[in-house]
């Protein structure tokens, strides 16, 4: 059994220490994609950390019943079925959202996240740690994304959640948009700008020379 | 003697040095020191001179031949402005008999003096001096190229100058703040950057604007590859390509160009790329002037365009001066234009053989050294010895490739107007790698040499 320090500590690294996108940098496309709007991104969040719990807990609970030939093709069938799931509950309830998701929803199959924590985590561990740190990863992913996404619609469209805050030029305020933060390069920018901040704040996770 | 600078400096030392109270802030107070004095500290042990060229001596002599681009830029902002205001009419508040205020359409008596560049006009009609009055807008049809000199400068500079102090005081600020926080001391790059910048701009760019995009430059452009000297993009650029991206409504456009309210005015080159040839002589004829008198406007300077870019005639004094000093590349800036005419003679020839969908192919190749910032790039941007190529082979390839990619995006290119900046963006981005090439071959065939 693993201890509630193991625990602890595979819901808390993923958010810092070892942030999937921050430091190892997964799952980059999709911040790139759907961080123009903080709802989209929100939405992003739930879909990966569903899917990414889900899976990690099925593949966990077969891991020692794969054969290790194919694990990567079973693994790719429970992370793509989670997938559809997720897909078709969003066109059900939230189709607006879905729409404006459009094919990332789908693509988060090719989340590097995901399958990373499956092959990394779940073959190895017990099915409650592996969904802790299922988690643990979906909201170090979220949180980079929500911090993105505050950026990107503030600055570039005065909004936070789709309610005005700036008002703009073009509505008759006084803020003009900053036409950069609605193209995917911004995200770039502001993802380089989070990890200095990490790697300043915890010089730890500063490379050493080469 | 007793010398009240020296004394200052004396007595402020010990704060500033190791163990003092404002220990950190000691790269500030070495600026001020290196300033005025020469710094104390000697080399010791065995040193070699190669040359008696420095950092600071080099970022001067860029300044230098930069500062007839800066009287231009003045020059060329104030005779744009004085020439609109004295042939159209613009929209103005008057005060009419009554005391009514009303906005008219009606020629200009004087300087505008509502809005926001109520200061400009207010300070120049303070100038009197028995019969000539600074605020004075003159007569129509008396404004030519060197009536009104004192006018057109005064009033470029009351543009230029905000600008560039701007862009100065918070790019510095940065620098300053890098500085302490590395523990480094502030060097003199940003001189440069900090004079290039405003020559890229056109005068009505709002100044909060050239504060962000200066910090952006500045922090992305270069502090965040560890600052001057490891930079692989143009910081200048690197701010300019902000605002293109970000607020393009105030760096593209026709009703940016000339600083008086409510006028629109194309570039030669944004004519000519929508038009081709028939867009120059359109604009040209609208001033009553042949095409090659128009040309030679364009090679002096006065057109609308960007404050620094607009004179080619300029651009050569200081390329002249970088390549006479030995500072500037001549192998970049040839290949460059090598680049740019091949391209130019290329999309022309095929332009009149029959490929004529896109007019801007059909301007006549001579056309485009003259026109947006191709002569500034050339001059001063693509030869930064920092993020250009270093092997002489790499130089000619590396000016090659911006000048070609110049007629890419200006002519092939209808969504662009100018590419002269991300040509040059791109070229940065390659440097590294043409010089890898040039090297590896060259260690190539030196080991073939020697075995």
């Amino acid at each position: 059994m693993a201890t509630a320090k193991e625990y602890k500590e595979a819901f808390l690294s993923p958010l810092f220490a070892t942030n999937p996108i921050a430091l190892s940098v997964l799952g980059i496309c999709s911040a790139l994609a759907v961080t123009t709007k903080m709802d989209t991104a929100l939405t992003m969040t739930i879909a990966v950390t569903s899917v990414l719990v889900c899976s990690n807990f099925a593949v966990s609970l077969i891991r020692n019943h794969i054969p290790s030939s194919i694990r990567m093709i079973v693994q790719m069938v429970i992370i793509a079925a989670m997938v559809m799931i997720v897909d078709l509950v969003l066109q059900a309830f939230a189709f607006k959202l879905s729409k404006s998701l459009s094919v990332f929803v789908s693509l988060i199959i090719t989340n590097c996240i995901i399958m990373g924590r499956a092959e990394a985590f779940a073959m190895k561990n017990p099915p409650l740690l592996s969904i802790v740190d299922g988690l643990g990863n979906g909201f170090g992913y979220g949180l980079i994304l929500m911090i993105v996404s505050f950026f990107r619609e503030f600055f570039g469209s005065g909004t936070i959640f789709g309610f005005e805050v700036l008002k703009t030029v073009n509505n008759g305020g006084w803020y003009m948009p900053n036409g950069l933060m609605i193209l995917a390069p911004s995200a770039f920018f502001i993802i380089g700008l989070i990890i200095w901040l990490f790697k300043t704040i915890n010089p730890k996770l500063q490379e050493g020379e080469k | 003697m007793w010398n009240p600078i020296k004394f200052i400096f004396n007595k402020t030392k010990p704060w500033f040095s190791k163990g003092g109270k404002l220990e950190a802030l000691y790269p500030l107070w070495e600026v001020f020191d290196t300033f005025f004095y020469t710094p104390e500290e000697v080399a010791t042990g065995k040193c070699a001179v190669r040359d008696s060229i420095d950092f600071k001596r080099m970022m001067i002599t860029v300044c230098i031949a930069l500062i007839p681009c800066c009287f231009m830029a003045c020059y060329n902002t104030g005779y744009q402005a004085y020439k609109t205001m004295s042939t159209t009419s613009v929209a103005q508040k008057i005060v009419d008999d009554k005391g009514v205020e009303k906005t008219v359409v009606a020629p200009l008596k004087s300087l505008p003096t509502d809005g926001l560049k109520n200061w400009r006009g207010w300070l120049m009609s303070c100038v009197k001096v028995g019969n000539f009055d600074l605020g004075a807008v003159p007569e129509k049809g008396t404004v030519s190229y060197f009536s009104h000199p004192i006018q057109f400068i005064v009033f470029g500079a009351m543009y230029f100058i905000p600008i560039y102090i701007v862009t100065f005081v918070v790019g510095i600020l940065w620098e300053v703040v890098f500085a302490i926080f590395r523990k480094e001391i502030v060097n003199e790059g940003f001189f440069v950057t900090a004079m290039l910048f405003p020559l890229t701009l056109p005068a009505t760019i709002p100044l909060w604007i050239v504060a962000v995009s200066i910090s952006f430059g500045v922090v992305i452009g270069k502090e965040v590859f560890g600052g001057t000297g490891r930079n692989i993009l143009n910081p200048a650029l690197v701010a300019r390509a902000f605002i293109f991206f970000a607020f393009a409504g105030t760096i593209t456009g026709d009703s940016i160009w000339v600083p008086v309210d409510g006028t629109t005015m194309a570039t030669p080159l944004a004519a000519a790329t929508q038009q081709g040839m028939d867009g120059i002589s359109a604009v040209a004829a609208s001033q009553n002037l042949t095409d090659m008198q128009y040309w030679f406007d364009c090679f002096a300077g006065f057109i609308p365009g960007s404050m620094g870019e607009t004179s080619t005639l300029c651009c050569l004094i200081g390329a002249a001066m970088l390549i006479f000093t030995g500072i500037g590349s001549w192998r970049v800036m040839l290949s460059m234009c090598v680049g740019t005419g091949a391209l130019a003679v290329f999309t022309y020839f095929m332009y009149s053989i029959g490929y004529t969908t896109n007019p801007a192919w059909g301007i006549y190749p001579h056309w485009h050294f003259v026109m947006g910032g191709f002569a500034l790039g050339c001059a001063f941007m693509a030869t930064d010895p920092v993020t250009g190529a270093l092997t002489r082979g790499g130089q000619y390839v590396y000016g090659f490739l911006i000048g070609a990619l110049v007629i890419v995006v200006r002519a092939m290119n209808p969504a662009y107007p100018e590419g002269v900046m991300l040509a040059i963006l791109f070229g940065n981005l390659c440097a590294p790698m043409i010089d890898y090439v040039f090297v590896q071959a060259n260690i190539k065939r030196r080991a073939l040499r020697n075995v």
